[in-house]
């Protein structure tokens, strides 16, 4: 025992950014692109410093549309990429974040959300850009986005970010928040597992867009990528329809098919009268909340949401059936929880609980509002 | 123009053809000359990457049969610094047109230049939006007529050349499409040019430029292309006004970006601690 302790690292203090950073480098990232944003600065910072030592390749482009589509250019080039940004330059990524799910590019874009719109309260916390990490680009796509609760859940849910994006062959948003970014915690950095590119086992009829596999440039066969609709060989059908449709039903079916997509935790949910679904930074004060609800006398559960999109709803409909109450705290004006109302679909009652002042939840909010929501009230109010 | 017997079927995706652009459009001309150079330095084409943006030149990528890489609007060269700082082996042409490269793309491309990375943009300059139906461009010179300036153009023009010197990038060279026998040549150096280079090709679009300026046919205006431009080498200091120059303004060697950043990371793998 004392031997296994020692040879593992000590644990040090760490800071929710520099833990993305750590967490991209454990998990093969060896190409960064960004623009300086608050409150996602430091991640970039790292990279910057710890890249070079590791023969990776890291540029600080001239606005955060080139450093997504750097970061796409590099994906193609093959390798693992990552920017990280905040809402404004979140929204000025959307184009090429569809570009990235049109042309299956592996890739993991992190917002450190900020509240907004437009300039807003740059270094106050939000959970604001839930919907436009779902429909911030045009059209339909098949979306992967995640969330994380504490520093340590930083570092794992990077890699997993990588992992899904690999796998799924998607560009992976991670949402992070302000408060999430620049908290440290005292952590020793968990093992985890590393997924990576899957190559062609052949390049004999290998057509780049029929599945997982990806090649990269110069790997062998000539590729085209291209943002319009294309066959299964990279070939543009601009005016097939039918085909568009099909590549992008494939894509979605694809993930949602995926079990291990799915991340979430459930706490003290079995006998809970009213469930506290929430994710991100609020899920921590969320799970303190159950703790004195249940010290309260109310039978408290918590459903914490690691992956927002595509949305749990078989999950989430399972547990509001075995409820009363569904209180969905947000740092927004209500986001999530319209899935959730549809999802739920009248079995429990959901009651949205937000606040959009750049101002975190404390557990006792959270409480309050779980008494106030068991008396039968539609809304409450921190 | 192509050697005698120079076949260029190995660079060109024939099976992609007929292309998108009209009888008459020098875009043709243009992407021959990129396969002629490609052909001339015996390049392996699994080894380039031809990056173009939304536009008729942003399409050229799909006919060559090299990798491709059809991105969006603007953001070619972005994309290229990508590929390029990723994968520094990649040889890395680009090919934009003027709107592509100058109006949605402006930011991109004077980076681009500043960082003097080792990349190829072939600037396709019809002077007007053609995919899109012939909408005024950040090229189009002042009084003449587009789709949305039917009583002239009131904005004077961004000089490419001029614009790529002072923003840094170290082959700079100008041609048009009635000048296609130099043309190769000069796409050639600029490829072999370690650093940024921009080849600015003057280039007719007779369904739009042509018809709403009244400058005839495509021969007429490969006419007109000759008219309005004067080599370089025949300039004196005192002449600058007979026509637009068109030559190679600089054909300068200095540090690249992607060998920067390879010194910098032997020096971090070494340790050496700044």
């Amino acid at each position: 025992m004392t031997r296994e302790r020692s040879a593992r690292a000590a644990p040090r203090l760490i800071q929710g950014n520099e833990a993305c950073a750590l967490g991209a480098l454990r998990a093969g990232c060896t190409f960064y692109a960004g623009y300086p944003i608050t409150p996602a600065s430091e991640i970039m910072e790292t990279l910057a410093k710890r890249l070079p030592a590791v023969g990776g390749a890291f540029i600080q482009m001239e606005d955060e549309i080139g450093a997504i589509a750097a970061v796409i250019g590099a994906a193609w080039a093959g390798a693992k990429a990552m920017t990280a940004t905040s809402g404004p330059g979140f929204s000025l990524m959307q184009e090429n974040l569809g570009y990235a799910a049109m042309t299956g590019t592996p890739c993991v874009v992190v917002d450190s959300q900020r509240a907004g719109p437009s300039t807003g309260l740059p270094t106050l916390t939000s959970q604001g850009d839930v919907m436009q990490a779902r429909w911030g680009t045009h059209g339909d796509r098949a979306a992967l986005v995640l969330t994380a609760s504490s520093v340590r859940d930083v570092y794992e849910m990077t890699v997993m970010a990588f992992n899904l994006s690999e796998r799924h062959r998607l560009p992976v948003v991670l949402l992070l928040d302000a408060t999430l970014s620049h908290m440290r915690e005292n952590i020793t950095l968990p093992e985890v597992q590393v997924e990576d590119r899957r190559a062609p086992t052949s390049l004999e009829g290998f057509e780049p867009f029929r599945g997982a596999e990806f090649l990269p440039f110069g790997a062998g066969a000539r590729i085209v990528v291209t943002g319009l609709a294309h066959q299964a060989s990279g070939r543009p059908a601009a005016s097939d329809g039918a085909n568009a449709e099909r590549m992008l039903r494939r894509a979605m079916e694809a993930v949602e098919a995926d079990p291990g997509v799915f991340l979430h935790r459930v706490e003290a949910t079995d006998d809970a009268e009213l469930v506290i679904l929430a994710y991100g930074i609020t899920a921590r004060a969320a799970k303190a909340a159950v703790g004195q609800l249940r010290a309260e006398g109310v039978r408290a559960g918590l459903l914490e949401l690691q992956t927002l999109w595509p949305f749990p709803e078989t999950l989430v409909a399972r547990v509001a059936g075995e409820t009363e109450v569904l209180l969905v705290p947000e740092l927004n004006l209500g986001q999530l929880v319209l899935p959730v109302r549809a999802a739920v679909s009248g079995t429990a009652r959901v009651v949205p609980l937000n606040r959009a002042d750049g101002v975190l939840f404390s557990p006792d909010d959270i409480a309050r509002a779980a008494h106030l929501a068991m008396t039968g009230r539609e809304t409450v109010h921190a | 123009m192509p050697k005698t017997g120079q076949d260029l079927r190995k660079y060109l995706r024939v099976e992609m053809m007929p292309n998108v652009w009209c009888p008459g459009c020098g875009h043709g001309n243009i992407s021959r000359a990129v396969a002629t150079a490609m052909d001339s330095m015996s390049l392996d084409p699994d080894q380039v990457v031809l990056v173009g943006g939304i536009g008729c030149a942003g399409r050229t990528p799909f006919y060559m049969n090299t990798h491709a890489m059809h991105t969006t609007h603007g953001r070619a060269l972005a994309y290229a610094t990508g590929v390029k700082l990723a994968t520094p082996s990649l040889t890395v042409i680009a090919v934009l047109g003027d709107g592509d490269a100058l109006a949605i793309g402006g930011n991109h491309f004077l980076h681009a230049c500043r960082r003097n990375i080792d990349i190829t943009a072939v600037v396709y300059n019809n002077g007007i939006y053609g995919m899109t139906g012939g909408q005024v461009a950040p090229t189009t010179p002042e009084g003449f007529r587009s789709a949305t300036t039917t009583l002239g153009n009131i904005e004077p023009p961004f000089d490419i050349v001029n614009l790529a010197l002072a923003a840094g990038a170290t082959y700079v060279a100008r041609t048009t499409t009635f000048d296609v026998r130099e043309m190769p040549a000069m796409i050639e150096a600029a490829i072999r040019h370690r650093g940024f280079s921009v080849v600015e090709i003057l280039t007719q679009c007779p369904t739009y430029y042509g018809r709403l300026n009244r400058l005839g046919d495509a021969s007429q205006m490969l006419d007109y292309e000759r008219d309005i431009t004067v080599p370089l080498v025949e300039l004196t200091r005192d002449e600058v006004a007979r026509g637009l120059p068109i030559g190679v303004f600089r054909d300068e060697a200095k540090p690249e970006y992607v060998d920067r950043y390879r010194a910098l990371v032997e020096r971090a793998v070494r340790g050496d601690d700044a």
